[in-house]
């Protein structure tokens, strides 16, 4: 039988290859920037390794899917902070990585852990670690509190629309040079060599075990993926200011071509990594930018009034709360997907109406349906009763869960050629998606001033 | 392919069920003859309500089913109801607080993670509050109601552990750390070990506070010369006790035994049977206030039915019904049925348990079998007698009698 072992794609990529290769483990094509999901070990024919998002490794690795993985100790903390469990065992820090996971507030806000404890306001946290955050604010005693989960930018929104961010650095250094102080520490991120405690039992992994536990790496400090200054906050808005969020990562492009059609000039925007508030040459409207998969559940909050996202993460959040205040307001027509359901192409299936067939014949007795798209996914699976099955949360390089991780998956492709390289097949479409500007049915800024932004964005049609 | 029951839950069979409801119906008919009237709170409460300091502690809350509901965009979580008292504190500070006094009951549902597989996630509580200024008086009237109701339920050997969560809260004041604060109040085993490292004097008197028990006034003296700043607390206990003694109660002084709960302010009371908790309560006069009345003093107890039932035999149940009725109608024609029905309403009436035959059945465990067509014959099954030919009156007058 092969081992198994979980690999980092992102930001602990290029050092965990580095010391795969000082060991001598050989493999063809994991190193700094490469994309393959499944990486071959000259040294260990018998071993499979497979490159996952962070998150996903320790949730693997406790499912008793990967015997091994390797990952920062902060995902570890947060899937066992809420899901406490021995099967995960924590087997050596590997050396680098290192950095803390920190409780944070805006330098603006002069706030400490004990006025919010002493407080009888609301404490809104918002963090990629919405485990840890739950617990903290549990221990802390926190009144009252909301955990706002985002999928990045958590240091943009105090002092906003967040009192806390929980967030993981290098150092407090760089928290401060974000326009974030730091209140509390509670984890570190140093990549951890980790097993499943069941293998470790049963299995001889000491093949694979022993020169990594040989290895001794000094600490290194990595850089973490960039985060975003707050060098300024809104200050006191004006009565009826429009609060626009306007988003990163892929859809930058598309939104700075609509933004330059449409005549609005823009401070912080338009070149290279966005700032976290630029300013916008449209009279009584602030930005700022965070991730379009966080902005459905930010409107919905009062937090903006406005957002440029994808129809698809609307749907995603309007499932999950159907009577969320958030609508779409304007089609804008480009960054058109289609989300679709997928299988391995050795899966003799080949649509949706197979799919069922084959599970009533008990062929496929429970299905694993991957998906960034928890809520789209549930409601696929809900409504097409594929019963019975299990969502599996994906934080990227979905993909590669197909065939051993998962049966199917819901994902989004442009053109499918993507998934094509990766041996997978269409067998249904579930919608087409293209960028909307969303709005809160309840929002504080007059009708009129909305009407206004939107017809002016309208411009770059 | 059979899908199990949820893990930690467990299905109440017609036989658990019928303890079920004895216990139930003993409960409630004890409340209500000493005044108490039933409420029932929802199953889901908001999270904010539980996470109020002094309600329940992080390690509870760490267990409880949390969740986003529908609408709860917001990030603000709603809960399983973890707990029976906090949820009738609301209550009555959002519905009923108008009234100087309100005895409330309840029978009701809780939810908690459990992963050792002993205790089941959802238990079921039989739950009596006393909110009002009732003092000492209140304390003793809800452990005698306790006691009244396993006594109707026969369930023989209740111990009443005593304590006074005043008395632990002044010990350990001193504690310093509130990490091993939290975890003395959770009643975690090692934590006064943990303490030896701390403050090895104040370990020194816990485990002695803790480790020993003792009745009555003379123990309590005893107790008070080494805790001397602590008289206030031991003055309640005096007075329970002596009230209890007055009313010929089984109680011990365990004072470890009032650990593990985090609103109490007062007496703490906790119910054993051969070293099964059957239950327990206490005095918690800080908890309405904590979630958004005024300061109200009030006190409660719970008794747990799973453990009750646990202690009990279906046979312990006694059958009020007069007995039980096969009826077996000749033929589906509807004249016949409309007879059928017609019968077995009126024996209804009179107390029968009355089936119709709906598919071959067993006759064992009926006492009556009736069959027939335009008229009816009986079988009457103790006696091994047999009536034939009769009417439905003759029918009615002869189970009248037999009852």
């Amino acid at each position: 039988m092969k081992l198994k072992l979980a690999l980092p794609k992102g930001w602990l990529q290029g050092s965990t290859s580095e010391l795969l290769d000082r060991i001598g483990f050989g493999l063809d094509d994991y190193h700094e920037k490469s994309r393959s999901y499944r990486p071959l070990s000259e040294k260990y024919p018998d071993l499979f390794t497979k490159v996952f998002h962070e998150k996903d490794i320790a949730i693997q690795v406790a499912l008793g899917n990967y015997d091994l993985g390797i990952c920062g100790l902060d995902w570890v903390d947060e899937l066992l902070s809420k899901y406490p469990s021995d099967a995960v065992l924590k087997i050596k820090n590997l050396g680098y990585g290192s950095g803390n996971v920190y409780v944070a507030a805006s330098k603006f806000s002069n706030i400490t852990i004990d006025d919010l404890k002493a407080g009888s306001d609301i404490v809104r946290i918002t963090t990629e670690y919405p485990n840890l955050a739950e617990a903290y604010a549990l221990k802390q005693r926190f009144r009252r509190f909301m955990v706002l989960p985002v999928l990045g930018a958590a240091e943009v929104y105090p002092p906003e629309n967040a009192e806390l961010a929980i967030i993981a650095e290098t150092s407090k250094d760089e928290l401060y040079a974000r326009g974030l102080v730091p209140l509390d520490a509670i984890g570190i991120t140093n990549a951890f060599l980790i097993a499943n405690r069941d293998s470790m039992e049963k299995l001889d992994l000491s093949g694979v075990l022993g020169p990594l536990l040989k290895e001794n790496i000094a600490e290194i400090k990595l850089a973490r993926p960039s985060k975003k200054a707050a060098a300024t906050t809104w200050g006191l808005l004006a009565k009826g200011t429009v609060r626009l969020a306007l988003p990163d990562g892929h859809q930058q492009k598309h939104t700075i071509r609509l933004l330059e059609r449409a005549g609005i000039e823009m401070n912080g925007y338009l070149q290279g990594e966005p700032d976290c508030r630029p300013e916008i040459g449209i009279d009584g409207t602030v930005v700022k930018v965070i991730r379009p998969q966080d902005m459905p559940l930010q409107v919905a909050n009062a937090n903006f009034d406005l957002a440029i996202t994808g129809r698809d993460w609307l749907l995603d959040h309007l499932y999950k709360f159907p009577s969320s205040p958030v609508e779409e307001l304007l089609d804008l027509g480009y960054g058109k997907v289609r989300i679709l359901l997928v299988v391995h192409n050795d899966v003799p299936v080949n649509s949706l109406v197979d799919l069922k067939e084959t599970m009533k014949s008990g062929k496929l007795a429970k299905i694993r349906v991957a998906s960034e798209y928890i809520n789209i996914a549930d409601k696929y699976a809900r409504d097409n009763h594929l019963a019975p099955y299990r969502i599996v949360p994906t934080w990227g390089a979905s993909e590669s869960f197909l065939p051993e991780d998962a049966d199917l998956l819901i994902e989004n492709a442009e053109t499918g050629a993507t998934l094509a390289k990766n041996n997978l097949k269409i067998i249904d479409t579930l919608m087409e998606s293209t960028a909307c500007v969303i709005g809160n049915k309840n929002t504080a800024a007059g009708k009129d001033k909305i009407a206004q932004v939107l017809d002016i964005l309208k411009r770059g049609f | 392919m059979k899908i199990p029951r949820c893990k930690g839950t467990r299905d109440l069979l017609p036989a658990d069920m019928a303890l079920f409801r004895h216990i139930e119906r003993i409960f409630m008919d004890s409340c209500i003859k000493w005044g108490y009237k039933e409420v029932r709170t929802p199953t889901l409460e908001y999270l904010h309500l539980f996470t109020s300091a002094g309600t329940l502690t992080p390690e509870m809350l760490g267990r409880v089913y949390s969740f986003l509901d529908w609408d709860g965009w917001s990030g603000e979580r709603v809960v399983l109801r973890p707990d029976g008292t906090i949820p009738i504190a609301r209550l009555y500070g959002e519905c009923l607080s108008e009234g100087s006094l309100a005895k409330l009951c309840y029978i009701e549902n809780l939810f908690a993670f459990e992963g050792t597989g002993q205790e089941s996630r959802e238990r079921w509580e039989c739950g009596a509050e006393l909110i009002g200024d009732t003092g000492i008086n209140g304390d003793v009237e809800l452990i005698m109601l306790a006691l009244e109701v396993l006594k109707k339920l026969c369930v023989s050997g209740v111990e009443v552990r005593l304590s006074h969560a005043g008395l632990i809260r002044g010990l350990l004041d001193e504690v310093g750390s509130s990490e091993l604060l939290q975890k003395l109040i959770d009643g975690k085993k090692d934590a006064v070990n943990e303490l030896k490292g701390v403050n090895k004097e104040l370990a020194k008197k816990l485990s002695l506070i803790f480790g020993v028990t003792g009745k009555g006034k003379g123990y309590l003296d005893n107790l008070r010369a080494i805790f001397p700043n602590l008289s206030a607390a031991f003055d309640d206990l005096v007075k329970v006790t002596e009230l209890l003694d007055g009313a010929g109660c089984n109680y011990k002084l365990h004072l470890a035994s009032g650990l593990g709960f985090e609103y109490y302010t007062g007496t703490v009371f906790q119910l054993y049977c051969r070293e099964a908790k059957l239950g327990g309560g206490g005095r918690y006069d800080e908890l309405i206030p904590l979630v958004g009345d005024g300061p109200t003093p009030a006190s409660g107890f719970a008794l747990y039915v799973g453990h009750i039932m646990d202690l009990m035999e279906p046979a312990e149940i006694v059958d009020i019904s007069a007995g039980k009725i096969l009826i077996k109608p000749a033929s589906d024609d509807v004249d016949v049925l409309k007879r059928f029905y017609e019968l077995s309403t009126r024996l209804r009436d009179i107390g029968y348990v009355v089936e119709i035959e709906l598919c071959s059945q067993d006759e064992a465990g009926y006492d009556w079998i009736i069959s027939g067509g335009k008229e009816f014959d009986v079988i009457e099954k103790s006696g091994d007698k047999e009536y034939e030919g009769l009417s439905v009156d003759e029918v009615l007058q002869r189970l009248e009698a037999a009852r």
